[in-house]
């Protein structure tokens, strides 16, 4: 009797034998994202500062805006609006939305001035954007379900503006029901989606470096143009090192750990 | 029905406004404004937390 080379649970699969559509999808997607990418370890020393902290703020504030969401949700108004249980997560739920906007917004900042969609990272910096503008979408809609004369004013100060788009027909600020329905699933989903889309982007690529860290980045260096004249190839085909002066006085973060994750 | 609606009715307030030469602006958002920008500031210059014992 010969022993059958049967794959079991977890055992290794002949990536070349992926013949199925599954199996193709499976290859790229290790390929694209092994889990090593996906779960590092480590970052790049220059990642260890407050520049680079907002982001998970943000992610940090958006699910304190779930949580707090759901629990809204299944009670209802008339427990977030009379019982003092019920406004005060109403109140958690107002202030995580005003939290996940600051840090989102520092973040953009941040990363607008870091050039971060250097090194092939223009649709991380684009996922960032939609996220953004779906959020914003999101709140708007959060803003008209307090079902008071705010909301109100708010619903028809903002009727004019959809109608004159041509949204106002399937997008109707003045219904309360069609408004939830957005809020409670559609809206959310599509915020999380993107969100989850930005992230696996930034593992793909790494964390966008510093200006002044950019020698160290895999990507900026591979898609660099060739320099005009060839001097020294092979120190530019090496990773760039931490300057000793820059890492006594730790000043320049620029260096970049054994297994840095920006590549 | 009744206490729903008053207690929606007592969480609207009018407001503190501020305004210089056409331009005003509700006290909450500036408050929000400032501290983004104050946030952005500090990001920028102070030393992050056990920064300097990593490579």
């Amino acid at each position: 009797m010969t022993a059958q080379a049967t794959p079991g649970q977890g055992a290794p699969v002949d990536e070349a034998d992926a013949h199925t559509l599954t199996g193709r999808a499976r290859r790229w997607l290790l390929r694209k994202l092994p889990p090593d990418k996906l779960l590092p370890e480590d970052q790049p020393s220059y990642v260890m500062s407050w520049a680079y902290v907002f982001g998970m703020g943000a992610i940090a504030s958006l699910l304190w805006i779930i949580i707090s969401g759901i629990v809204l949700g299944l009670n209802g108004p008339q427990w977030y609006h009379v019982s003092s249980l019920g406004s005060f997560v109403n109140s958690t739920h107002l202030w995580s939305v005003e939290l996940f906007f600051i840090f989102m917004v520092v973040h953009l900042w941040l990363k607008f001035w870091m050039a971060a969609w250097r090194g092939g990272r223009a649709l991380t910096w684009i996922t960032g954007v939609i996220s953004f503008v779906v959020s914003i979408v999101a709140a708007f809609t959060g803003y008209l379900l307090q079902t008071n004369f705010d909301s109100q004013w708010i619903a028809f100060e903002a009727k004019d503006a959809l109608n004159a788009v041509g949204v106002g027909a399937w997008f109707n600020v003045a219904n309360l029901g069609q408004l939830f329905t957005w809020h409670v699933t559609l809206l959310p989903l599509a915020v999380g989606a993107v969100v989850v889309l930005h992230v696996l982007l930034v593992r793909v690529h790494g964390v966008a470096p510093p200006l002044e860290a950019a020698e160290s980045d895999a990507q900026l260096l591979h898609s660099r143009p060739e320099p005009a004249e060839a001097a020294e190839p092979a120190e530019a085909a090496e990773p760039a090192e931490v300057p000793a002066s820059a890492e006594s006085s730790g000043t320049q973060p620029s260096g970049i750990e054994p297994r840095g994750a920006a590549q | 029905m009744t206490g729903w609606l008053v207690a929606s009715v007592g969480m609207v307030g009018d407001g503190t406004y501020f305004g210089w030469d056409g331009f005003t602006i509700q006290s909450g958002n500036l408050i929000v404004i400032v501290v983004m920008i104050i946030l952005f500031i500090l990001a920028l210059v102070l030393p992050f937390p056990g920064g300097k014992r990593r490579k």
